[in-house]
């Protein structure tokens, strides 16, 4: 019989790397792009109605739009996981669940729906009416300046795309042993977005500061007001007022009305629910900053202000929230994300790192924010343990688990940063495992 | 000439040139607007108010306001030291920064104060006075072996504090220090 259409002839130039890495340009050309023929019937002798056969929502008038819309029914299963799983005991007393992560597994592309965008708040979300609250710039400045939301919409803005890590993201991969929750519990306090804000800088010029600062002070108008120290070189860079994410205003939990948005530094820099800034010519060393947020190295001395986020990268798809159920050619494709620029180059390897390949990175690569790359990938069936491994624009390479640790410890709780392995069985199971 | 032009320039801008700076939507903040939204005490003592505390004020302070969600020292409750371990300085260098309390990890003292006067108790934080807060300081200090029983905090008393971690920390911004960078 004739060839199998929905087969791909791959020869042997398309290989790039052991275990069956293909040429990332495979997808792109038309191998894949086969139709099926279409079936075709038709009513005997005109008597039949037509619709026979059509689904209810092709044959019945659809619903309404609606003011704020939502997903469709079926992706229910989409959804932020709310941890750490705790006993009811504990959450009496902590009072809010206080961190929920994003599904990766089921993102693609490089932005975050709002709505799944991770959270993490130390005492819980508050409902601030924006009519009541405001910016206040003060310390070393010749006037000190409010600015309520109102005000902050009149300034001319920048909109920019921007990832934003938790520094405890990962974090469970310190641990001796591999563990077996889920992509999402492991890396999900990552998101990817548009924020759109007034420069600090515009604000600061405003209320003119004095030479000798040296750091911002921000404190939220949340409960425990939290509060961190950044240095006054990142504050006139690309630190801004945030107060619209994906052009919308940017929602209770990411801060609403306004929030600090620090581009590439660790989360919690981001001060949400902002209300304070003061220009400073010391850091704080509030609680955020030295008893929490620092890690503590082999010699028992902790870094501080570990600020901006490493060069780092993770294949999502294929990854163990899922199984592979066929030997079939699938694409790789994951995320990789530097704090300081722009990712230069994705390599993937399918053989532990033995042999590696580079990935296609999907444009606009853009600085300090999420870049989705790409390979195809033929599985054949048999083991295999798959990693990604980033290389920013300054030659900051992704290190290794074992590389990590050896230079820091297991003390650490924050800035996890190395390679992700994971091990796929022979009967297509995907296991998060160290390699 | 070019002087000249300025100054008349300068002349006619009369009374804005004083405040050349003006905002263009922001508004002036008053004393009032920054006392209300600016909490923060520096290391050097700077910004901590009036008043003083003890730690037996402090003690009795902790058992009525604190041990719902944190355990008095001595006590184990698994889930309360989940919550925020807050005494025992013999467990220091433990796996989670949940081990690293105060007598062990905290560089210094007035973050203590800072900290717990913004956020707790978690239930009603600020519900308490300066003066309880600089109980609440003195008492916690004292558990984690850092001052003495008759010990007074207050605005000058505390910065002195000296914190057994004050020299454990490093700055790693902007720069990691070369040797705890991960390398292949
Ligand atoms: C309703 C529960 C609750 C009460 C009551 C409470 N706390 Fe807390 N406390 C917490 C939680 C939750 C945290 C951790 C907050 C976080 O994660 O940011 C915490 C953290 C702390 C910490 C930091 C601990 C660490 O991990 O280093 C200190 C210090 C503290 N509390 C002191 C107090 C004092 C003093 C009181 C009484 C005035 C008090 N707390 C009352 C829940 C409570």
């Amino acid at each position: 019989m004739g060839k199998d259409h929905k087969s791909t002839v791959i020869d042997a130039t398309d290989h790039v790397a052991k275990g069956g890495l293909l040429n990332r340009r495979l997808f792109l050309n038309s191998a894949l792009a086969t139709t099926a023929a279409l079936a075709t019937t038709r009513a005997a002798y005109g008597q039949e109605i037509v619709g026979e056969g059509q689904e209810d929502w092709v044959i019945t008038p659809g619903s309404s739009a609606l003011e704020y819309s939502d997903r469709s029914r079926f992706e229910a299963d989409t959804v932020k996981r709310l941890l750490p799983d705790g006993t009811e005991e504990f959450f009496n007393l902590r009072l809010t669940k206080y961190t929920a992560r994003t599904p990766l597994d089921h993102m693609l592309g490089t932005i975050t729906p709002s709505g799944l965008h991770f959270e993490r708040s130390h005492q819980g979300i508050p409902d601030i009416d924006p009519d009541q609250h405001s910016l206040v710039i003060h310390g070393m400045v010749k006037q000190p300046l409010k600015f309520d939301i109102e005000a902050l919409e009149n300034y001319p803005t920048v909109s920019r795309y921007y990832f934003l890590e938790c520094s405890g993201n990962s974090a469970v991969l310190f641990q001796d042993e591999p563990t077996d929750q889920s992509l999402q519990q492991i890396h999900g306090l990552l998101s990817g977005s548009e924020w759109t804000g007034v420069l600090l800088s515009t604000l600061l010029d405003e209320c003119g500061i004095d030479p000798n600062a040296k750091w911002i002070i921000a404190e939220g108008a949340d409960n425990g007001m939290m509060s961190r120290s950044i240095p006054m070189d990142k504050a006139l860079d690309d630190t801004m007022i945030a107060i619209r994410q994906n052009g919308e205003r940017i929602r209770p939990s990411q801060g609403y009305p306004m929030r600090l948005f620090n581009p590439g530094f660790e989360g919690n820099t981001s001060i949400k629910w902002l209300r304070s800034i003061y220009v400073s010519d010391r850091p704080a060393m509030s609680v955020q900053e030295t008893a929490k947020y620092t890690d503590m190295m082999p010699d028992n001395k902790s870094l501080q202000f570990s600020l901006e986020m490493d060069v780092k990268s993770l294949i999502t798809r294929p990854s163990n929230a899922m199984s592979l159920q066929k030997k079939a050619l699938y694409e790789i494709t994951g995320l990789a994300w530097s704090g300081k620029g722009k990712i230069a180059q994705v390599e993937v390897s399918v053989d532990g790192g033995k042999t590696w390949a580079d990935a296609a990175l999907e444009e606009p690569v853009q600085s300090k924010m999420l870049t989705r790359f790409r390979i195809p990938w033929l599985w054949e069936g048999g083991p295999a343990i798959l990693q990604s491994r980033a290389i920013d624009e300054f030659g900051r390479i992704q290190p290794t688990r074992d590389a990590l640790i050896s230079a820091r410890g297991q003390n650490p709780i924050y800035h996890y940063s190395a390679i992700q392995s994971w091990a796929v069985a022979s009967n297509g199971e995907i296991k998060n495992v160290f390699a | 000439m070019y002087l000249h032009k300025f100054l008349i320039i300068a002349v006619l801008m009369g009374a804005s040139l004083a405040n050349a700076q003006q905002s263009r939507f922001g508004a002036p903040a008053t004393q009032e607007d920054i006392d209300k939204s600016f909490w923060t005490v520096f290391p050097d003592g700077e910004f901590l108010p009036d008043g003083e505390g003890n730690v037996a004020a402090g003690r009795e302070l902790f058992e009525y306001n604190c041990t719902l969600c944190h355990n008095m020292p001595g006590e184990n409750d698994p889930v309360k030291d989940e919550i925020g371990k807050l005494f025992g300085v013999d467990d220091k260098r433990g796996r989670t920064n949940l081990q690293q309390t105060i007598g062990s990890y905290w560089p210094y003292p007035t973050t203590v104060f800072d900290y717990i006067r913004r956020a707790m108790p978690l239930i009603a934080p600020m519900s308490l006075t300066n003066s309880d807060y600089y109980s609440l300081t003195a008492y916690l200090l004292y558990e984690n072996g850092v001052i003495g029983e008759d010990e007074i905090m207050n605005k000058d008393t505390l910065p002195k504090v000296q914190m057994p971690n004050r020299d454990g920390f490093i700055n790693a911004y902007p720069e990691v220090p070369e040797k705890y960078k991960a390398k292949d």
